[in-house]
């Protein structure tokens, strides 16, 4: 039934070969006293960037960076100052109701009406997408279900722990089988298990035609992506699948600490000028293929400075790194 | 529009209400306070001018009182767009399929029905304040107060809206509310106040839904030296508190468009 209807909605669609989502030229500067303190900053200055359709794509980036931005301008809830996007084909500007109805949207922040039951604020939600009856009733049934939420039915949100309150925001989004969803942060506030079956659920939606948007600041996160934009200070750093970008590093990430981290860097820069040692938290960090063969000779040239070596391999934290020169986590720190 | 929606929204409203017994205890419990407080209070010092003209001021007071039963109920339900702003519900709202317009209607007839509803339970304790009220004078009260309703929802809505913290709410209703109500003529005649007061009182156009309401609870007796309310009931009062209302309804609307970034619906 659900596949047949799901079809029937797809060869509806106009343009069958665009993608889900594309945007070009995404600027956005914040007004005065709007959000933030000091003078008006560009939250987005000139984002491009398309996505498939059936696709997992990630916005990865430090929070303050842009993405909130980025997101609620999908959601259609900000009008950017200059640009233009194309969800299905469908002009995000002009027909914002349009997209609306193929949109599914999964908040940071809960939207749920704390004292209403389960089933009646998914019922409220149907109700906004025109869904009423008997085709209501056996969607809340269908979307409980799935969530494991069926014993929960008639209990009041305010009740529901944040991991279930979760799960009711995705049982809401997913109402009325939106094509394109979008979640912003979707796992902050979820402990490992709730994260997992977040992502099997996903994959899952993924794997039966939706496309999935997602924004947050996790690399383990952006590693489960399809394909990947890191964003920065309002601008899309570069766009790949994970595995690609961690390949831009050749070799291996070898960290090492200690006393004098910064005389320690300059002094590797001039014995080994080709690997550009750079040095963030005090740590001295280089890349470089074959690490094993290296560090042994690194103690060597510089003995007693070196109090510990670690080798990894590269992470999108390190690509993010260098390519910004900036640390993903930098603004997490002080959030949580 | 779309009254499914719609429906569903002041349906909500409904269910949330029944659901904080603060808000029910606090809704219909402070104007009933006022008027059996100031009522019973002001009756013994307070005497209607003009002489006696066979009605005390409990009974004067009435219609003041269901009015500000309407006006509060309106105010307190309309507050919840601020929580709903606050805690995320209204986002989500927002992102849906629905015209702005259809989201204003949904809130502004919940609040309407809530505030009818006490209203109508109000005007059954009419017989304490020695107002007879027969079964069709009762049905005509609670239309009008729906229509009141209506548009003082509209009112609170278009000042709610924008703002960010119940706090700030709080203090605009004491600062217009609250004393739009009080020169309405709910409270006191208009028969002897000084002159920049009449004007004043003429001016609140809140005054002429009192004197309608007035006209269909406790009409103030004819005759010499009778008080004459603020303003006469009649067509004109009538038609004056139904432009109130349709205005209060498109200004409602109009903020609800204006005041963010966010796209047409």
């Amino acid at each position: 039934m659900d596949r047949l209807r799901e079809r029937a909605e797809v060869t509806s669609e106009p343009q069958e070969a665009e993608a889900a989502v594309a945007a070009t030229g995404l600027q956005y500067r914040y007004k005065d006293g709007v959000k933030g303190a000091g003078p008006a900053r560009a939250a987005l200055s000139g984002v491009d960037f398309a996505v498939a359709r059936g696709e997992i794509f990630g916005f990865l980036g430090p929070n303050g960076g842009g993405k909130s931005t980025l997101f609620r301008i999908l959601a259609t809830l900000l009008a950017p100052d200059a640009g233009e996007v194309l969800v299905f084909g469908l002009d995000l500007l002009r027909q914002a109701s349009e997209v609306r109805r193929r949109l599914g949207v999964v908040f940071q922040n809960p939207s749920l009406d704390l004292h209403l039951s389960v089933r009646q604020n998914l019922a409220c939600q149907g109700a906004l997408y025109g869904l009423r009856g008997a085709d209501l009733a056996s969607r809340i049934g269908a979307g409980l279900e799935r969530f494991g939420l069926a014993d929960r039915r008639e209990q009041r949100a305010k009740e529901l722990s944040g991991g279930l309150r979760r799960r009711v925001e995705l049982a809401k989004a997913l109402l009325h089988n939106p094509r394109l969803l979008l979640l912003d942060e979707p796992s902050t506030g979820l402990d490992p298990g709730a994260r997992r079956s977040l992502w099997e659920t996903l994959e899952d939606l993924r794997d039966q035609g939706v496309t999935v948007l997602l924004t947050t600041h996790f690399m383990e996160e952006g590693d489960r992506c399809d394909r990947l934009a890191l964003v920065d200070r309002g601008r899309i750093v570069t766009t790949g699948v994970p595995s690609d970008l961690k390949a831009e590093i050749g070799g291996d990430v070898i960290s090492l600490t200690g006393r004098e981290p910064e005389a320690l860097a300059r002094q590797l820069g001039e014995l080994h000028p080709e690997l550009s040692p750079g040095v963030r938290d005090g740590v001295v960090r280089l890349e470089r293929e074959r690490a094993h063969e290296l560090i042994p000779r690194l103690f060597e040239e510089l003995p007693g400075r070196i109090d510990s070596v670690t080798v990894a391999r590269p992470s999108l934290e390190d690509v993010f790194l260098r390519r910004t020169g900036r640390a993903l986590a930098e603004d997490d720190e002080v959030g949580s | 529009m779309s009254p499914l929606a719609v429906w569903s929204l002041a349906r909500r409203e409904l269910t949330r209400f029944f659901r904080q017994p603060s808000r029910v205890m606090g809704a219909a419990g402070t104007p009933l306070l006022f008027w059996a407080l100031l009522g019973s209070g002001l009756s013994s010092s307070f005497k209607m001018p003009g002489g006696p003209s066979g009605m005390s001021y409990k009974e004067y007071f009435f219609p003041g009182t269901i009015f500000l039963v309407v006006l509060f109920a309106s105010i307190f339900s309309t507050i919840s767009v601020i929580e709903d702003r606050r805690e995320g519900f209204l986002q989500g709202v927002m992102v849906a399929p629905v015209p702005r317009g259809a989201i204003v209607a949904g809130k502004i007839l919940g609040g309407t029905l809530l505030a009818t509803a006490q209203a109508g339970l109000a005007l059954l304790l009419a017989p304490l304040a020695g107002v007879r009220l027969d079964a069709a004078a009762w049905a005509l009260s609670i239309a009008f107060c729906f229509v009141l309703g209506f548009g003082l929802t509209s009112l609170s809505l278009a000042i709610a809206w924008p703002m960010r913290s119940t706090q700030g709410f709080h203090a605009i209703m004491t600062v217009f509310l609250m004393p739009l109500w009080l020169l309405s003529g709910a409270f006191f005649p208009a028969d002897g106040v000084p002159g920049w007061l009449a004007i004043l009182m003429r001016l609140d156009p809140l005054t002429y839904g009192v004197a309608t309401l007035r006209s269909l609870l406790a009409p103030i007796p004819e005759g010499p030296g009778a008080p004459s309310g603020a303003v006469a009931a009649g067509g004109p009062a009538l038609g004056i508190t139904l432009l109130f209302v349709a205005g209060m309804f498109l200004l409602a609307l109009a903020v609800s468009r204006r005041r963010d970034g966010a796209l047409p619906g």
